[in-house]
């Protein structure tokens, strides 16, 4: 069966919507958050409606289907990554937490090299930055190309024996830039350091399989997959998680407690502290099977499409200019770009009077605006519900745009 | 001046002639010398920039006046026109009645479109009572006399804020 855009967005009762009369909803901003089909909405409601109880504790029929219902969730994202056990699956707070926890816990000292690069969204980059600042360790990273890729050129003068970790990001949510993953991953286990991958632009547009992408850990969120905010989550191989110390301590991750000390839960609970999101898990749970059922080659085609057609309609614009790849090859649907002359502000708020809702700012990854001579940029993101009519009203819209600041 | 009417937020009532005219044309602009303070401010949201100077005459006993206002910015139409705007008010002025026009230019962006602007004390200030309706914007129109407010502080000798 062909992938029937229309029929998709039939699932999420948003797109529907129109901000005001006659203007409907054109969502360019999913890069930022995926909308959420009925689906996703239903299985949170029937969890709260029929099933709401807590996890892990007590013996009644409510809080014996809460934990299936929990840990149903662990099982499809464990399936969904091809992790090879489900006690890798940790679920987190967002991908945020989830670097958090490996930045804290890896072991780090003086001496020790830390490696990230230069397109890292700040939530790949602030943590290790704190994790030196407490270690001692040293922070380096892989600079960029003009046209938007790794300098790969640096990787043998930047990744050496002193490198402990070398933590990168699969997808620029700013660039939208697919990393070569296997090419950094060999380098750094060449010089025995530990690799984590921050998935969270892949996962809901390309579909990954941790056995094949050769690093020690990946994060992820939910709600850029068209599941909820609130859950996140950590891959990570059983045998490095194993020899982690915990992140967070309270309830749910603990084995033994006594006043003077306390024994760890096994995996994943250990890095589980406290009453875990429930619906969220299940609602993530909802998002994995709405996915597989489309299929994530169908999905990534798709976009790919999409993104061919936008990188094509937005570099026709008169003095448009696209900071990150200019083709569609390696590249994903999050287009950035810079219109001579006018801040992307004013770009977004002019684009949201037709309503088209796009992202502007330096997109949590500043380091790479100013790698590129930029403050700021525009950034329009597509996702499996995006049509091409949808890129035309982009591009209209910013004809529009133009016209109103020459005026 | 009409203030924007309530009913619809619309983009007429954000982007007033006057905003568009000191965006493209903005008054007092660059960095000069002599000055007492420098600051430097950003808007993290959205990148926008400002580096401003203040040269103060004057003394704590006598009073200071606001000589000049310098500064070098980036950023959107809205924070390039506030800034323009900003130093067209406060230049010349004493920094108590500087202060003042502050104080009213805050009460109205935090206002949400309900405020009742004086136009005596902000002349051309009050085509920003729009921007107060744009959440996301405010801190746009805030920039500039942040800075101001930071830099005169500190070249009086005060604690920054």
């Amino acid at each position: 069966m062909s992938y029937d855009v229309a029929r998709i967005r039939k699932d999420f009762p948003i797109l529907d919507r129109e901000l005001r009369p006659g203007v409907p909803l054109v969502y360019l901003d999913n890069a930022a958050t995926s909308q959420k089909p009925a689906q996703v909405l239903d299985a949170m409601r029937d969890y709260y409606e029929q099933s709401n109880a807590n996890v892990h504790r007590g013996i009644h029929t409510l809080a014996e289907e809460a934990t299936a219902l929990y840990e149903g969730g662990r099982d499809k994202v464990a399936r969904f990554i091809n992790a090879g056990d489900v006690r890798e699956v940790v679920f987190t707070k967002n991908s945020t937490e989830a670097l958090n926890l490996m930045a804290r816990t890896l072991p780090l000292g003086p001496g020790d090299e830390v490696v990230v690069t230069e397109m890292e969204h700040h939530s790949n980059l602030v943590p290790w930055q704190l994790a030196c600042a407490r270690t001692g360790a040293t922070l380096k990273w892989i600079g960029l190309t003009d046209d938007g890729r790794l300098d790969l050129d640096d990787l043998d003068r930047v990744i050496t024996e002193r490198t402990k970790v070398v933590a990168f990001v699969h997808q620029s949510n700013l660039l939208g830039t697919v990393n070569p993953v296997d090419v950094v991953a060999a380098k750094a286990r060449s010089v025995g350091a530990r690799t984590v991958l921050d998935c969270s632009q892949s996962v809901p547009h390309m579909g990954v399989d941790v056995q094949a992408l050769g690093v020690d850990a990946i994060a992820f969120t939910a709600h850029k997959m068209c599941g909820p905010t609130g859950i996140g989550v950590l891959w990570g191989r059983l045998d490095l998680l194993d020899e982690l110390p915990p992140f967070l301590g309270g309830g749910e991750m603990i084995d033994e407690v006594t006043m003077a000390g306390s024994t760890w839960a096994q995996l994943p609970h250990k890095f589980e502290a406290g009453t875990p999101p429930i619906a969220e898990a299940v609602g993530l749970g909802a998002a994995v099977d709405y996915l597989t059922e489309l299929g994530m080659p169908a999905i990534r085609a798709h976009e790919h499409e999409l993104t061919v057609y936008a990188l094509e309609a937005l570099q026709a614009v008169d003095g448009l200019r696209i900071i990150g790849p200019t083709t569609a090859d390696e590249r994903g649907g999050a287009i950035s770009f810079a219109l001579e002359g006018i801040h992307p502000h004013d770009v977004g708020q002019l684009l949201d009077e037709r309503g088209v809702a796009v992202r502007v700012g330096h997109h949590c990854a500043r380091p790479a605006c100013l790698r590129y001579g930029v403050p700021a940029t525009t950034r329009a993101s597509v996702h499996l519900y995006s049509t091409t009519a949808e890129i035309d009203a982009l591009v209209s819209g910013l004809d529009h745009v133009k016209r109103f600041f020459e005026r | 001046m009409s203030v924007p009417s309530q009913s619809t937020p619309h983009l007429d009532s954000l982007y007033q002639e006057i905003i568009l005219d000191h965006y493209k044309h903005p008054h007092h602009r660059g960095l000069r010398e002599p000055f007492e303070a420098e600051v430097r401010h950003l808007n993290p949201t959205c990148g926008d920039e400002i580096t401003l100077r203040v040269h103060l005459e004057g003394s704590a006993a006598d009073g200071w006046r606001v000589a000049d206002v310098s500064y070098d910015s980036e950023g959107c139409s809205i924070s390039q026109a506030s800034a323009s705007v900003m130093t067209d008010l406060v230049i010349g002025k004493d920094v108590e009645s500087a202060t003042a026009v502050y104080d009213e230019f805050l009460t109205l962006m935090q206002s949400k479109g309900q405020a009742e602007p004086d136009e005596d004390l902000l002349e051309d200030a009050v085509a920003f009572a729009g921007v107060s309706r744009y959440a996301a914007r405010v801190k746009c129109a805030l920039l500039s006399w942040m800075a101001w407010r930071d830099a005169t502080t500190q070249a009086m000798g005060g604690s920054t804020a």
